[in-house]
């Protein structure tokens, strides 16, 4: 049905389009602008030059933090996903309605704390000296260096998205429809193959987007590859905020920013078609 | 609902999948109990067996100048921040939830999309937009890149609660004579001000733990949180779970007073089954 445009529907409507494309839309198009800028002598100018994007992708840094990235995200995503799954599993199938609720409920909570809080916090169980190596060396095991590795940085990863993956596992195997497993059992069809077989196919959209939100915010993260990876391997975000924070070289953070956007726009094309495909039937 | 496929129980894999859950729930909770224990433990490096009970780091942030101008900081922004981000989210809520329109799609997209960029991308891009109109290093810059992060969570806490509303009530009162503006106010706002409580907390805890965006454009005048990342590039330090534990107990107030709201009386639809 058609409504008139009228002053009460824009009173609504109206902020929030503004505010996103003044403060959304615009600093995001500036930043195409901006790679195209030229800086001398610590100064930027506005300019139509191809030297930041010919500069940085001819640099084999750039590529190598680019393919460190790319592999990292990747496998924060699968692992991610692989260690979430048994229990959201859990918390959807074995759960009664009550418990399930405070499930969800505890898995909300860290989403308030502090990221930065938490990456901390890790570095005092994961140092050489840290509470693991304590207890390992009292059955006589280690120390083994475990802060600054790029096992940290994936636990880095894991505690910034295990939260958001379960809950968005969650949601998809709730939905589920019943029958289907009972259906499956009923034909004889073993618990793990039922799992295989039914569970996963049917709540495959919402364990690819799971996947794909860890990955975006894997591809993003820079505290973890720094603070617990110790900046090795470089990552993408690592060399944004080194380009940005010294040197007054952000043409060139936005030449990293833009390709960063750009593989994340391909991803999501494509976890988002296979997550649908055959699904508008 | 559920046991009502008894016929591959095993009880050895039911309790194995148990544990697996206690063991999710240990791994994500060992970071914030620890940071909660060390903040009251004496040690400059924090391990176990622990040192004595102290509130030494409690003592140093308490007179240190600099963190209570971050925490004035943080709370003006996140008050600031919470309140329009939840008047733009109820307006677009409020827009998806009665109007349809060519480029609707793209609407939404703008009131969604925000949070699934990479916040270092948006601070960077931040950063250079409002340098180059003015605005950025001080603390408007830090609201305006807030508030566009946290609209689109109030959108979605709203247009929630609007999706529960009986899609009748509000014909119903122009019916009965009441003008757009008086049902309005007479009808949507009070349905939805549990949400709109809500969503003003929420947005409000969102703001008060960002850091990465406010750290690329508040300039001097930092938040907490871009504190607590000075405080990890510099010395290893005991005061940043201090700060985190009294940061922790702020956001999870603000949390269960959003959740009291949302699912307080008269919040859930009839129908629970």
């Amino acid at each position: 049905m058609r409504r008139p445009i009228t002053l009460y529907g824009l009173t609504f409507s109206l902020p929030l389009l503004i505010w996103q494309v003044l403060f959304f839309v615009f600093p995001l198009l500036f930043l195409v602008a901006l790679s195209f800028w030229t800086v001398k002598n610590f100064v930027m100018s506005p300019d139509f030059d191809t030297v930041n994007w010919t500069t940085m992708y001819g640099r084999a840094v750039f590529w190598q933090a680019y393919g460190n990235t790319l592999a990292l995200a990747a496998a924060a995503a699968v692992l991610t996903s692989i260690f979430a799954f048994p229990a959201s599993y859990a918390i959807a199938f074995k759960m009664s309605d009550t418990a399930r609720r405070w499930a969800v409920f505890l898995m909300v909570i860290p989403f308030f704390t502090s990221y930065l809080v938490r990456i901390y916090s890790w570095q005092i169980f994961l140092s050489d000296n840290g509470i693991i190596n304590v207890i390992l060396g009292w059955i006589g095991l280690g120390p083994f260096q475990m802060l600054n590795t790029v096992g940290a940085t994936m636990i880095g990863y894991l505690t910034l998205a295990f939260p958001l993956v379960v809950l968005l596992q969650l949601f998809s195997l709730v939905f589920i429809d019943r029958t289907l497993i009972e259906a499956a059992h009923n034909m004889r069809c073993g618990r793990l193959r039922t799992v295989f077989e039914v569970v996963i196919p049917s709540a495959r959209t919402g364990l690819v987007i799971a996947a794909l939100f860890c990955f975006i915010l894997a591809f993003g993260d820079f505290v973890s590859p720094v603070y617990l990876g110790g900046g090795e391997p470089t990552t993408l975000s690592i060399l944004i905020t080194d380009t940005t924070k010294s040197g007054q070289q952000w043409p060139r953070a936005a030449v990293i920013a833009l390709t960063m956007i750009g593989t994340l726009m391909v991803v999501a094309f494509a976890a988002v078609k296979f997550a649908y495909k055959g699904k508008s039937k | 609902m559920s046991g009502s496929f008894d016929m591959n129980r095993n009880r050895a894999v039911d309790w194995a999948l148990v544990v697996y859950v206690v063991l999710a729930y240990v791994f994500v909770f060992a970071p914030i109990a620890a940071s909660f224990v060390f903040s009251f433990n004496s040690d400059r490096f924090p391990s176990i067996p622990l040192g004595e009970f102290s509130l030494d780091w409690y003592r140093a942030v308490a007179t240190d100048p600099l963190v209570w101008e971050g925490a004035r900081n943080t709370l003006f922004v996140g008050v600031i921040v919470g309140i329009c981000s939840t008047a733009l989210g109820f307006g677009a809520a409020y827009t998806d939830y009665r109007y349809k329109f060519a480029g609707k799609q793209v609407y939404l997209a703008l009131a969604l999309l925000p949070p699934t960029i990479p916040v270092i991308i948006l601070g960077l891009a931040m950063l250079a937009y409002l340098s180059r109109i003015n605005l950025s290093g001080n603390a408007l810059s830090v609201i305006i890149s807030h508030v566009v992060v946290c609209a689109p969570f109030a959108m979605a806490i709203i247009r929630l609660r609007l999706s529960q509303m009986d899609p009748a009530l509000e014909p119903a009162a122009w019916n009965l004579g009441a003008s757009e503006w008086m049902a309005m106010r007479h009808v949507i706002v009070p349905f939805c001000a549990p949400a709109i409580f809500g969503a003003l907390f929420i947005t409000m805890a969102v703001s008060f733990d960002e850091f990465a965006v406010a750290w690329f454009v508040s300039g001097l005048n930092e938040t907490l949180p871009v504190k607590v990342l000075g405080f990890l590039q510099g010395q290893v330090s005991p005061r940043i779970n201090a700060i985190g534990t009294f940061v922790f107990i702020l956001s999870m107030t603000l949390v269960i007073l959003a959740q009291l709201l949302l699912s307080g009386r008269g919040a859930k639809p009839a129908d629970q089954e």
